[in-house]
C-alpha cells in the first residue's frame, strides 16, 4: 500500500448524508476483477447523464455540469467533504477503489458506515470523521466564499482551513501508524502465527465439529 | 458481576489476541465466497505466493451475476462470465469447495449457508458482502467485509478488529395476521434509522423473536446492515438446534450431542448490560412500504408520503425533498395509491421457501394486474426452487402471470439482465431502495413477500387484507 503524505488540497462538497456505496461505483463497474480502473466511474450516475458501462471511453460521455465533481473550480480535489453514515450499504470495496484512482485520499464526514471506514484503510484512503457543527462550518464557508482548500497533516492529526481553523481528529493507533508505514496488514498478521496456531489448537478442541473436511 | 451478551460471549471464543489499544486479532471459523468481491483477493494472494490457511473453511458460490433464465447456454455477458470463471477457477486452483452455476445447490450464498447447515451456532462468518449479518439468525457472529479483507482471512484465517457496542432490539407482542419479520426490521430501521446500530452488533430479542420461525430471523438479522450495524444476532433455542438437524455440513455422529449443548449456550445472560436498548410492539404493526431512497424512509401501507417540511432537521429536510424528486412522488400521497411497473420477489432477504408460499397464498387464483410489465419470481437457492416446485408454488405463480426464475441474486442489485429500466417503479422484497440500485434511474419500494404479491395483483399498493 502506499504511504500516506500529509498534502493540501481543495475540498469537494457531497452535501448529503447516507452517500452509500452503490452511488459511489454503481453495481456494473463491479465485474472488473482488476483492483483499479474505477476512477472514471466515481459517481458515475449522479456525474454523468447517461448511463456508464463498463470499459467504456468516458471521455465524451455527456456530463452533469450541475454535479460538483464536474465543476472547473473542484477540479484536482484530493478531499471530498459529506455528511453522516457516509459509505452506507454493499461492501463494495470497489467504493474505495475508485475514491482512490480519481485521487481521493482523504474523506471528511460527520460518521462512515463501518465496513466502508474499514475499506478506506487498506486503500491509503484517511477517513475524518468531524462533529456535525465542524461539518455545518466547512459546508458554510464553502458556501459562501466558494472553494476551499484544507491541509491535511496525519502525524499531527489536523485538517487545517485557509482561515487557518485547526480540526484536530481522533484516528485509532494502528491504524494511523498502517496508513503512515504503508503496511501490509497481512504480513503483520503473520507474525502472530505462534498465537493463531495455538488458538486454532484450542479451538480444535472445543469444537473438533468444525474442523472436519467441510466437504465430506 | 455482570453477565455476558451473546456478542460478548462470541468476541471472546474468538479472541486470538488483543493489543492494549484494543485492536484485536479475531479467528474466522468460515468465509463464505462468491464473485464479485473475491477475483482481486486470489489475485492478491498469488501475487504474494501465499495459499488459504484452511482451504475447506471456505464455501464459494456465484450468485451476483449469473442469469436468472435458462443456463444451459451460460452467461452471455462477456465480462459477468469471466468473472464466474474466475472464481471456477480459483476455487479449482486453491482446492476451496465451490457450488458452480449447474449445481443444483446453487443460489444466494446467505441462503445456501443456513440451508446446507454450514451456518452454525458460536461461529464467526465472513463474506465479502454486506448481507452476511444474515447469518446471525443462527447465532453466529457474522458480518460483511471488503475484498482485502477477504484476502487476509484467506491467508491468516483471521480478521483485525475492534469490539463493537452492544446494542439490543426487544420485538415485543403477537405480529397480527399478514404482518411478517420484513415489516418488523423496517419499522426497526424506521425507527433507529439508517445509522443507528454504527458501531454496534444489534441482538433481536423479544417473544416476537422467540415466536419467529429460522427464515424470519434471517430477514431480521439480513437487513441488521441497513440499521448500520455490521452484524445481527438472535440467541440460539430449540429451534435453531431443529432447523440444522440433518444438513449436509451439520456435526455427524459424536459430535452431534456435544455441539448441541455447546450452541445452547450461545444466548446472552439474564443479567447483561446491553449500551443501547429499544422496544418495539410488534402487535400494532401495520404492513410497511418505503417511500424514499434509504431503507429509513418507511411508512405503513394507509400511511401518507410524509413532507420535508416536517422532517426532523434542516440535512433530513434536503434528504427527503431530494429522495421524493428522484421517487417522483409528492407529500401527502397516499402509499396505496402509488402504481407499479414492476415487482421482484426474491433476494437474501425474502427469497427462501416461507417466503414463497406467503406470495403464493397471495397469488394464488388471482392474475397479475394489466399495468404490471414483468412480476419475477426467483427462489433464493436450487434447493428452495426445488421445493418450491415440489409445492406447486411456481405453477400458482405462472398461472397468475409471474415469472418463475433459476437462483441468484437477480434484481436485488441488477448486476444480471434483471434490471429496471430508468422511471421504472418496483415493488422489491429485497433490502436497498438507493438510487439506481435496481436499475439507472429506477425507483424501488421495499416491501413483504405478501405485500409484493399483493401489489402485483392489484397493480399498487394494497394491504392483502383488502384485495
Amino acid at each position: 500500500m502506499e504511504k500516506f503524505v500529509n498534502y493540501s488540497s481543495v475540498v469537494i462538497p457531497i452535501d448529503r448524508s447516507n452517500v452509500d456505496t452503490d452511488a459511489l461505483i454503481p453495481k456494473q463497474f463491479l465485474k472488473s476483477v482488476e483492483k483499479s480502473g474505477f476512477g472514471d466511474n466515481l459517481f458515475d450516475e449522479w456525474r454523468y447523464l447517461d448511463q456508464g458501462e463498463p470499459g467504456q471511453d468516458c471521455s465524451d460521455r455527456p456530463l452533469n455540469t450541475d454535479f460538483v465533481l464536474n465543476k472547473k473550480a473542484y477540479r484536482g480535489g484530493r478531499i471530498l467533504l459529506a455528511r453522516d453514515n457516509f459509505g452506507c450499504g454493499s461492501s463494495r470495496e470497489h467504493a474505495v477503489w475508485a475514491l482512490r484512482d480519481f485521487g481521493i485520499r482523504t474523506v471528511i464526514a460527520g460518521s462512515y458506515a463501518d465496513i466502508f471506514f474499514n475499506n478506506c484503510f487498506k486503500n491509503g484512503v484517511l477517513p475524518i470523521s468531524l462533529p456535525g457543527a465542524d461539518i455545518d462550518a466547512l459546508f458554510a464557508q464553502d458556501a459562501e466564499s466558494g472553494p476551499c482548500s484544507m491541509d491535511i497533516d496525519l502525524e499531527r492529526q489536523t485538517a487545517t482551513a485557509e482561515s487557518g481553523q485547526v480540526y484536530r481528529f481522533e484516528i485509532d493507533g494502528f491504524k494511523k501508524q498502517c496508513l503512515l508505514e504503508g503496511l501490509d496488514d497481512i504480513a503483520l498478521t503473520l507474525q502472530h502465527e505462534g498465537d493463531i496456531a495455538t488458538y486454532e489448537q484450542r479451538r480444535m478442541n472445543d469444537v473438533p465439529w468444525l474442523f472436519e473436511d467441510l466437504a465430506s | 458481576m455482570t453477565g455476558k451478551t451473546l456478542y460478548d460471549k462470541l468476541w471472546e471464543q474468538h479472541l486470538v489476541r488483543e493489543s492494549e489499544d484494543g485492536t484485536a486479532l479475531i479467528y474466522i471459523d468460515l468465509q463464505l465466497l462468491h464473485e464479485v468481491t473475491s477475483a482481486q483477493a486470489f489475485a492478491g494472494l498469488r501475487d504474494a505466493a501465499r495459499l488459504p490457511r484452511r482451504k475447506a473453511a471456505n464455501l464459494a458460490v456465484a450468485d451476483h451475476n449469473v442469469p436468472t433464465t435458462d443456463r444451459s447456454a451460460g452467461i452471455s455477458d462477456p465480462i459477468a462470465r469471466l468473472q464466474v470463471e474466475t472464481l471456477d477457477r480459483n476455487c479449482e486452483e486453491f482446492g476451496i469447495t465451490e457450488f458452480a452455476m449447474s449445481d443444483p445447490r446453487q443460489g444466494i450464498v446467505h441462503v445456501v449457508g443456513p440451508e446446507q447447515g454450514a451456518t452454525q451456532p458460536g461461529m464467526t462468518i465472513v463474506c465479502g458482502d454486506s448481507h452476511t449479518a444474515t447469518h446471525g439468525a443462527l447465532g453466529a457472529l457474522a458480518f460483511g467485509i471488503g475484498t482485502s479483507e477477504v484476502e487476509h482471512v484467506l491467508a491468516t484465517q483471521c480478521l483485525v478488529a475492534r469490539k463493537m457496542k452492544n446494542m439490543r432490539i426487544n420485538l415485543n407482542g403477537a405480529l397480527p395476521d399478514g404482518i411478517f419479520s420484513k415489516d418488523m426490521i423496517l419499522a426497526v430501521i424506521g425507527l433507529i434509522g439508517t445509522s443507528g446500530g454504527t458501531g454496534y452488533t444489534i441482538e433481536f430479542a423479544g417473544s416476537a423473536v422467540r415466536e419467529a420461525s429460522m427464515e424470519a430471523r434471517m430477514t431480521l438479522c439480513n437487513m441488521a446492515i441497513e440499521a448500520g450495524a455490521r452484524a445481527g444476532l438472535v440467541g440460539v433455542d430449540e429451534a435453531t438446534v431443529t432447523y440444522l438437524e440433518g444438513r449436509p455440513y451439520s456435526p455427524k455422529g459424536d459430535h452431534i450431542e456435544r455441539a448441541r449443548d455447546f450452541w445452547l449456550q450461545m444466548v446472552t445472560d439474564l443479567d447483561a448490560e446491553f449500551d443501547k436498548e429499544y422496544d418495539l410492539d410488534v402487535s400494532v404493526l401495520r404492513p410497511q412500504v418505503t417511500w424514499g431512497t434509504s431503507p429509513e424512509m418507511v411508512a405503513s401501507v394507509d400511511d401518507e408520503i410524509p413532507n420535508p417540511a416536517d422532517a426532523p432537521d434542516q440535512t433530513r429536510e434536503r434528504d427527503w425533498a431530494r429522495a421524493l424528486e428522484y421517487m417522483d412522488l409528492s407529500p401527502g400521497t397516499r402509499i396505496n395509491t402509488i402504481t407499479l411497473d414492476k415487482v421482484f420477489i426474491g433476494a437474501c432477504t425474502n427469497g427462501r421457501i416461507e417466503d414463497l408460499r406467503a406470495a403464493a397464498k397471495v397469488a394464488s387464483g388471482r392474475k397479475v394486474a394489466q399495468n404490471i410489465k414483468q412480476a419475477l419470481v426467483v427462489p433464493g437457492s436450487g434447493l428452495v426452487k426445488v421445493q418450491a416446485e415440489a409445492e406447486g408454488l411456481d405453477r400458482i405463480f405462472t398461472e397468475a402471470g409471474f415469472e418463475w426464475r433459476e437462483p441468484g441474486c437477480s434484481m436485488c442489485l441488477a448486476m444480471n439482465a434483471d434490471q429496471l429500466e430508468p422511471g421504472e417503479r418496483c415493488a422489491a422484497t429485497s433490502n436497498r431502495n438507493f438510487e439506481g440500485r435496481q436499475g439507472y434511474g429506477g425507483r424501488t419500494h421495499l416491501v413483504s413477500p405478501s405485500m409484493a404479491a399483493a401489489a402485483a395483483i392489484a397493480g399498487r399498493f394494497v394491504d392483502p387484507h383488502q384485495l
